[in-house]
């Protein structure tokens, strides 16, 4: 019989009292996993979601982070515009695209409508191109639209699952980025493609051409005495405005040096979204984490003295026990390895329990984190890691895996009084008195 | 098999004076050899067969045990000696409760140095009549099943040496001779030492050597156990 064994058996023995403390320390631990994933499942899509492009460009006055975050996470909403003239600046086939040597390429994009809820972003067919961007976009069904195919929409996955959008179909979008308050536009887009999830907020986005985005009502840039033709096929440049410029620049220095120009200038500001994710993270994601785990944390504690005690209050009852051990030849470290093996599976069994706990949680608030944050996540997301160089191999961690050697001291810490109680039982004494 | 030489042992009263307990001139077993040893109650038995055991060690003096000098080992050498060598039945049996009767012999085997012997295990529970209620646990068996498993309990890491400690004394009469007899014949087969200790004439008288505690022991103040 091995002293697992012997262990498990005094644990299934005071059944209710095991379940409770297991239970205690699985809400601990179950705390600890939720809040790690989602805030590595955020962080993660944060900085996933803001990789390819060097820069996002928006009107002077408007904010970096609402910037950022309209652009790439489809929160908020910037308003500031910038001037389709100064977009043209990064395009290298106009004469006036003073940036164009230095851009690989330059993705516009206007916000301002929803359709179902959805953000509707307004771009070129240059978004989904793989050459342009890290990221390539893949199509479930369909295709990108093409420059003329003015009202031709592309739906993200995310969308195509709640919506049941397909390639065929027809939709049309609302005035305002909330589905609340806003108005539905005439213009019918049709769907020519659906995206393959990509796991960040662009799943949660309809794309449409900026052309027909343009010919929408109440989207064109209308002056005091400007007349608009019915007819015209597209909108006039000195109409136009442009929410965002995503720049990708043919390398890093050329992208400092753009970033410096722009900045410089009068009509438009350049961010690095990468730089404003970072700064919102460590800012003000990040403490909000550390609190959490905090609390998180002294819950675990809190567990770890729940399974001493819950240990603890047994030795008395056990003295006879343990002496019968004693004098079967069990020695001293014997028996109080016997009583770290019970601390061991509570704290553990309880912390696996709780891991699982803690993935349930998760899978049970996605949708709500997809709602607020436009972030997927599921039971099966773990928390961010960390590499172990083996060799010539880099092994990824989860963090939640370091949960398991803490547990294991956690439990040797809480088992160590009452385990020194089992190794200092008199034997003698504890023999002689009636069991 | 067994020789205790000059040992002494000594508890510390309140007053931080020494009470001896233990004061044995020689005292003598040869391997295989059946022996009764009668004492009163307080006459120290208890502590002879926990210092020949090494739950206790002797203030002073030898004790040799299939000629290892057990007071000279550490406390975990003790116990691995007591594990591997030495077989205990207790008076009050000191099975464990939780355990079935199987498992109790086999937690016997658990701190020996060779591995759990199921087979023998449940050959031993057989041979002491209790092959049909090896998943019992001692609360769903009489006195005299519980003492028996006791003794199966104690033969199972095939010990050198067995020590009784009053085997019968919380066994019904009806079925003491039973227990006497199972653990003379089960030692007898498996060529186990036996020290047995009793106040009961009737089980005394039943061995060809018998030695008296009192005469053995030359402590002039009795102490309990």
């Amino acid at each position: 019989m091995s002293l697992w064994k012997i262990a498990w058996r005094s644990v299934a023995d005071r059944r209710l009292s095991s379940i409770l403390t297991c239970l205690s320390m699985a809400l601990g631990i179950a705390l600890v996993v939720a809040v790690l994933v989602v805030y590595g499942v955020i962080q993660d899509t944060f900085m996933r979601s803001s990789g390819g492009y060097h820069m996002i460009v928006g009107g002077k006055n408007g904010s970096k982070l609402e910037l950022v975050l309209s652009t790439y996470y489809h929160i908020g909403v910037a308003d500031e515009p910038v001037s389709w003239e100064f977009y043209t600046r990064f395009l290298r086939s106009e004469s006036s695209g003073d940036f164009g040597d230095y851009v690989q390429t330059a993705v516009p994009i206007c916000l301002g409508d929803n359709y179902k809820g959805f953000r509707v972003v307004a771009t070129t067919p240059a978004f989904f191109d793989a050459e342009g961007s890290v990221k390539i976009y893949r199509f479930a069904e369909g295709r990108a639209f093409e420059d003329d195919d003015f009202f031709a929409a592309v739906v993200g996955s995310a969308v195509a699952k709640e919506t049941g959008l397909k390639v065929g179909d027809t939709i049309r979008p609302s005035h305002g980025v909330e589905e609340e308050g806003s108005h539905e536009h005439a213009n019918d887009f049709k769907v020519v493609g659906v995206l393959d999830p990509t796991e960040t907020a662009n799943d949660r986005a309809v794309y449409i051409n900026i052309e027909g985005f343009y010919l929408m009502e109440g989207h064109a840039k209308v002056k005091e005495g400007d007349k608009l033709s019915d007819k015209q096929r597209r909108l006039a440049e000195r109409h136009r405005e442009v929410t965002a410029i995503l720049v990708r620049c043919t390398n890093d220095a050329s992208a400092k040096w753009l970033m410096v120009s722009i900045n410089e200038g009068v009509e438009a500001q350049a961010v690095s979204p990468v730089f404003v994710i970072t700064q919102l993270l460590s800012k003000f994601l990040a403490p909000v984490r550390w609190l959490m785990l905090g609390v998180a944390a002294l819950t675990v504690l809190v567990a770890g003295i729940g399974v001493m005690v819950s240990i603890y209050n047994t030795m008395a009852g056990r003295r006879h026990e343990i002496a019968v051990m004693r004098a079967l030849g069990a020695s001293r470290q014997t028996v109080m390895m016997v009583v770290l093996f019970e601390s061991l599976l509570l704290s553990v069994g309880g912390g696996l329990l709780g891991i699982l706990l803690g993935h349930s949680l998760v899978a049970v608030i996605a949708p709500w984190v997809e709602m607020k944050a436009s972030v997927n996540i599921g039971f099966f997301d773990t928390a961010p890691g960390f590499t172990v160089p083996i060799g010539s191999y880099v092994l990824k961690l989860s963090w939640e895996l370091v949960l398991i050697p803490g547990l294991i001291v956690l439990a040797s810490i809480a088992g160590y009084i009452p385990g020194m109680t089992a190794y200092r039982t008199d034997v003698a004494k504890s023999l002689s008195a009636t069991p | 098999m067994l020789l205790l030489e000059q040992v002494k042992k000594f508890y510390r009263e309140p007053n931080g004076g020494l009470l001896t307990v233990l004061d044995i001139e020689r005292f003598k077993v040869g391997a295989g050899e059946q022996l009764a040893l009668v004492g009163r109650s307080g006459g120290g038995k208890s502590t002879l067969l926990h210092i020949i055991s090494g739950i206790l060690t002797a203030d002073s003096g030898s004790i040799r045990v299939d000629g290892v000098e057990i007071n000279r080992l550490s406390e975990v050498g003790r116990d691995r000696f007591r594990a591997d060598k030495i077989g205990y039945v207790f008076q009050t049996f000191n099975l464990l409760p939780a355990y079935s009767a199987l498992e109790n012999v086999l937690l016997g085997m658990t701190f020996a140095t060779g591995r759990s012997d199921r087979e023998r295990a449940k050959h031993l529970l057989d041979r002491v009549g209790l092959a049909t209620r090896m998943s019992h646990k001692p609360t769903q068996m009489s006195v005299g099943e519980q003492q028996r498993v006791s003794v199966a309990r104690a033969l199972a890491n095939r010990p050198k040496l067995l020590l009784a400690d009053e085997p019968t004394a919380n066994v019904d009469p009806a079925h003491q001779q039973q227990i006497v007899d199972l653990i003379r014949t089960t030692c007898d087969e498996e060529k186990v030492t036996l020290l047995l200790v009793t106040h009961s004439p009737e089980v005394s008288s039943q061995f060809e050597r018998v030695d008296r505690l009192d005469e053995l022991n030359q402590a002039t103040i009795s102490a309990t156990g």
